[in-house]
């Protein structure tokens, strides 16, 4: 959002970045599926110092009655960060930017959700940002999609979601909160790696054709890493010994 | 306008029939936008204005340029801010009351393509550094309504932009004050273009109209700049796009969005 004047060292003379990371690696990701009780479906995401909680609940009778389709069930998704989840206190009312986050989550869920088995239900899912720090979309994204998957509900495939974005003239991975602000281009990707389309498609900054394409291209390579991530989360909960 | 009814699911059959044969309904070739009619200083109490019809969606921008208070991170810039509002009249689905998510959607797309092209150079908006700086609003409502509205409303915007005269005001006493007769040209750096394409089926498809933007599968809205490069994207609706699909998208938002800057640089002479 705000100024764009590079102060700091985003990129060093050794291609290490202002977090120490190299140009193609993501940032630290942790995903647990389960967790909340009374959910249908739930799924916890660290993702560098982003910590999100995402629960699902249904397919179940839609309430406003109007909103049901005979035809197809319904997904609904709320995108809200806590007021605590930020630099300075956010109001915790719905701003005109999570209401664009919930449409864009929620379009790039729909491709992978099989709605048309449960006519007139909606699914609905609840995304908490406990605490921001850059890329919130494709972490809440990825989480998202397996707490879906955590709740039964029918899915052609799981969405993955990681950025790319340009920083000191480079294409980079993962762009986190600082590069977000000073860097030059972010582009969040979300990506159904086994029916390779891409879900979610984002971009804010200037990008040459080329790079552009280069962009799409590392950010889907982000999506497959995060994929093996979400697949490990599920079959840690269902399959594995669980380590907590 | 998410409204499914009974002669969308026909028009929808139709319009992928027609596609299979390599054609649209209203004629018009894959990659090509609708007729583009720009009126600008359509409202003249406006610092400037367009009025703008894409086939039949009519859009109208009005510009504003008054002094306000810069953002407190941000002291040596000004202001702009872009908006878009569906009025009630534009189409019957459309009700009054809090935007809906895919108006605030609308508004916040047109914003980020010409906020993100760097059109409007805020570095040249300041009356007073970190007390007082010109804010640019550029405000658009849909008048009728026939699909496309993400790039009937940023041509409107840019058109009205291109056209618009910033007063001047000087610091005098602790407040900006209005310099008579200081109008300029508003400081303008790129001129940037959106191009919206629908999928339809495997066919993708530029400037829906309408009925195409009820049948369509997903979308997506790409925004180039003078120099060609993209600056500005955003998918929506309910599928997806391949990897060869989003390259393919980019490289038409390039030449499609070139033609169409011709239009608006000829707007831009036509009011020096």
């Amino acid at each position: 959002m705000g100024g764009r004047d590079a102060t700091m060292v985003l990129l060093d003379e050794n291609g290490i970045r202002c977090d120490g990371r190299k140009v193609d690696e993501p940032r630290r990701i942790m995903i647990k599926a389960g967790g909340l009780k009374n959910a249908d479906g739930s799924a916890y995401i660290e993702f560098g110092d982003n910590k999100i909680l995402v629960g699902v609940f249904g397919p179940r009778d839609v309430h406003p009655k109007h909103m049901s389709n005979t035809d197809t069930g319904i997904l609904r998704v709320r995108y809200h960060m806590e007021p605590f989840s930020v630099g300075e206190r956010k109001n915790p009312a719905p701003s005109r930017r999570e209401v664009e986050i919930s449409k864009v989550i929620k379009e790039a869920l729909e491709p992978a959700v099989m709605l048309e088995k449960f006519p007139r239900t909606a699914v609905d899912v609840f995304i908490e940002v406990l605490q921001a720090d850059g890329g919130t979309r494709c972490a809440a994204l990825s989480a998202a999609s397996v707490a879906l998957a955590d709740a039964g509900i029918p899915m052609r495939d799981m969405v993955a979601a990681c950025a790319s974005g340009k920083v000191a003239d480079t294409i980079v991975l993962d762009v986190n909160n600082e590069e977000d602000q000073a860097g030059q281009a972010d582009m969040p990707i979300g990506y159904m790696p086994s029916l390779e389309k891409i879900t979610l498609l984002q971009l804010d900054g200037v990008l040459t054709p080329e790079e552009y394409k280069k962009c799409v291209d590392v950010g889907v390579h982000g999506c497959k890493i995060v994929y093996d991530i979400q697949k490990k989360a599920l079959k840690d909960k269902y399959f594995g010994k669980g380590d907590d | 306008m998410a409204t499914i009814s009974v002669i969308d699911e026909l028009k929808r059959t139709q319009i992928l029939e027609l596609l299979e044969q390599g054609k649209r309904v209203d004629g018009r070739a894959l990659d090509e936008p609708r007729e583009i009619s720009i009126e600008t200083n359509a409202i003249p109490k406006a610092n400037g204005s367009a009025r703008v019809f894409l086939g039949d969606t009519e859009v109208v921008c009005g510009v504003k340029i008054q002094p306000d208070r810069p953002f407190p991170d941000t002291g040596d810039k000004g202001l702009f801010i872009c908006t878009a509002e569906l009025l009630p009249l534009s189409h019957p689905t459309v009700e009054t009351g809090p935007p809906q998510p895919h108006v605030v959607e609308l508004a916040r797309v047109v914003d980020r393509g010409i906020r993100e092209s760097h059109m409007v150079d805020v570095s040249q908006l300041v009356i007073e550094k970190d007390k007082s700086v010109i804010g640019v609003f550029a405000d658009n409502v849909v008048v009728d309504y026939d699909g496309n509205l993400f790039d009937a409303c940023s041509y409107a915007s840019t058109a009205a932009l291109l056209t618009s005269k910033t007063p001047k005001w000087n610091w005098v006493d602790d407040k900006p004050t209005l310099v008579e007769g200081g109008e300029s040209a508003l400081p303008v750096s790129t001129i940037p273009v959106s191009v919206t394409m629908a999928k339809i089926g495997n066919h993708i498809v530029v400037d829906p109209n309408g009925d195409e933007w009820a049948s369509m599968d997903s979308r997506i809205t790409i925004t180039t700049d003078s120099d060609g490069n993209i600056c500005a994207l955003q998918k929506g609706g309910s599928d997806g796009f391949t990897q060869d699909e989003i390259n393919q998208c980019g490289e038409i938002s390039v030449k499609v969005g070139a033609k169409i800057r011709e239009k608006l640089k000829e707007v831009q002479k036509d009011s020096q």
